[in-house]
């Protein structure tokens, strides 16, 4: 779905690879008047259509209403026109969630990058079987569930019989019994360690695969007319990664900016859910937690807003090599 | 990558490496290795580094409790009904957008791009509240249908490749012997597409497989939960958790998963970096 970690990344199109395009298919087929294609793009058209449009009009109305509890039980939705979004505005605690998320957001993204480029730059320099076991490594931790991962983080950050405050110990610190949820501040730590470490295979595996299409020769050109390790980074490494580290960034921000299922859980298991709720959580506990649906859709579509000024970039992006195509 | 590397720089590489691998590894280790133990084992302050002498004990618990089985019969309904159609659904708009040029085309492929971009959490909310208005909450209908949504625009843009890559000429080969376009695209295009449909259709089953907004949000009812929330409701803060119960269920849930992803990942890998297919 569109929230796993597994993070199914549409696909991104290096200009270069472009094999079996359905350039000639369109030539050979151009200009006939059929409607053939629209009878086959229509199921997948109206799925969306059911499932994501309709619900999307519907919760511009409803944020625009007045629907709390008692709407919940029968009564009549009250159309209050802008006050779901002045109230919400008014309040300094969505201000507050919404800079927790951009700050988690951009933390979580310029980890992940670094962390995942940094490995995918010295994957070219391990030898062949330690390669192999980071790729293993990596891969492993990539495909497990999230619901999985978020139990298994739980229990090594347990707060009694956790690996972790037993080896913290080990080393000296006073970590035993160490309750890590409790603050929020080592909350968002506890949960920066397990979104890095799911997202961090997806950018290593994608800018290794980059890395491969290295111009050998130009990187032994420029060596034997003497640039160093340094300026032959920057001048030819850089420039041939440079789309694929745009594309993997953004979505990188367009995900953390989302995280839900993490915040959810580790909330549940004894974070205090206001001191450390995102945009997701706070949307869902006020809506289907607490009954608010009118100001619910409100904060969502104030999510939405963000996502699409974030996404359009990344759109832009993809036109461009559609339209090269 | 035929050029040497400096000593040096291996060996940091090397270690890096090794570091990266534990790290990474290490709780996917940690969730198996607990999954064998015995409560007196978890509840040492001394953890058990490798489960000698361990049991399946905690499997066999949770395979005795009925929202185990429960759950595991709503996951796979919810799943198998979710890949089959957003398969069949994405595939003719594969073929669609892939073999023809056709007016609003390209809106259509800008619309799927917007839409994978949107946050399950920007809408929860009313899909909530539609399925609510036509009593589909806890259903299995009802979750597939939200689930088809959002698997549907990743699933054509991967066909969408995968159709791309099959050359037309062999088609219009085809029909030069004899064939009709509907006989030449099903005995010549379809089998060149199958590896194209199982990965797509292993990758959908990763993702409504584990799933768990959207199963939180509408399956609220107990004996309607899929496997992620029935793992999510197994700690219990009163009496403890259990832990190797915990771990058993999660190495149950994760194990088919990460054979299905290793066995498609690398075909998905290029797929997802290149748009093209490869070999």
């Amino acid at each position: 779905m569109r929230t796993t970690p597994r993070r199914s990344a549409p696909p991104l199109r290096s200009s270069e690879e472009r094999r079996g395009d359905p350039g000639k298919a369109d030539t050979a087929r151009r200009g006939r008047r059929t409607p053939l294609p629209y009878a086959l793009v229509l199921p997948a058209a109206l799925a969306l259509a059911l499932a994501l449009g309709y619900p999307l009009v519907r919760q511009v109305v409803l944020s625009f209403q007045d629907f709390g509890l008692a709407q919940q039980f029968g009564r009549p939705p009250e159309w209050v026109g802008l006050r779901n979004y002045r109230d919400l505005v008014g309040d300094g605690y969505l201000w507050r969630v919404t800079l927790r998320s951009i700050a988690f957001c951009l933390v979580n993204a310029a980890l992940t990058m670094l962390v995942g480029v940094g490995l995918a730059l010295l994957m070219r320099h391990m030898a062949r079987g330690v390669r192999l076991l980071v790729q293993t490594g990596l891969l492993l931790a990539w495909a497990m569930p999230v619901v999985a991962s978020l139990t298994v983080w739980q229990w090594l950050f347990d707060t009694q019989y956790g690996v972790i405050n037993h080896l913290l110990t080990q080393l000296g610190l006073d970590y035993a019994g160490h309750p890590w949820l409790l603050r929020p501040l080592s909350f968002f730590f506890v949960a920066t360690v397990i979104v890095v470490w799911m997202s961090v295979p997806f950018v290593a595996f994608t800018v290794y695969a980059a890395l491969t299409q290295l111009p050998e020769e130009l990187l032994e050109a420029a060596e034997i007319d003497g640039a160093g390790a340094s300026s032959r980074f920057r001048h030819v490494v850089l420039p041939t990664i440079r789309p694929v580290l745009l594309v993997v960034g953004l979505l990188q921000v367009i995900w953390d900016l989302r995280v839900f299922t993490q915040i959810f859980l580790l909330q549940e298991a004894g974070g205090s859910a206001r001191d450390t709720n995102l945009l997701g959580t706070y949307i869902y506990r006020l809506g289907i937690g607490g009954g608010e649906f009118g100001m619910s859709a409100a904060v969502a579509m104030f999510m939405l807003a963000l996502t699409v000024v974030l996404t359009a970039p990344y759109v832009r992006t993809m036109l461009k090599q559609e339209a090269e195509t | 990558m035929s050029r040497p590397t400096p000593p040096a720089l291996r060996a940091v590489a090397n270690s890096v490496g090794v570091l990266a691998f534990l790290v990474a590894a290490f709780p996917v280790y940690w969730m198996v290795n607990s999954s064998f133990l015995d409560r007196n084992e978890i509840r040492n302050p001394v953890p058990t580094w490798v489960p000698f002498g361990g049991d399946l004990d905690n499997f066999r618990t949770v395979f005795a409790t009925d929202q185990f089985v429960n759950a595991l019969r709503v996951s796979l309904m919810v799943t198998g009904l979710t890949i089959v159609v957003a398969l069949a659904f994405a595939f003719v708009a594969a073929v669609a957008v892939s073999r023809f040029r056709f007016r609003g085309r390209m809106s259509f492929i800008v619309t799927l791009l917007v839409i994978q971009m949107i946050p399950v959490e920007g809408l929860f909310i009313s899909q909530y509240k539609m399925l609510e208005a036509v009593d589909l909450l806890n259903t299995v209908v009802g979750l597939t249908l939200v689930y088809v949504a959002s698997v549907l625009p990743f699933t054509i843009w991967t066909l969408r490749g995968f159709v791309a890559g099959v050359p037309y000429e062999l088609e219009e080969a085809a029909m030069m012997d004899g064939c009709s376009r509907p006989q030449a695209f099903f005995r010549v295009t379809l089998p060149l597409l199958a590896p194209g449909l199982v990965a797509t259709g292993v990758f959908g089953f990763i993702q409504a497989w584990n799933e768990f907004t959207l199963a939180l949000v509408v399956m609220t009812r107990e004996d309607q939960r899929t496997l992620p929330l029935w793992l999510s409701t197994f700690t219990d803060v009163n009496r403890g958790t259990d832990w190797g119960g915990i771990m058993a269920g999660s190495t149950l849930i994760a194990v088919p998963v990460i054979i299905f992803f290793l066995v498609v990942q690398g075909r998905m890998v290029s797929g997802l970096t290149t748009g093209a297919v490869k070999g």
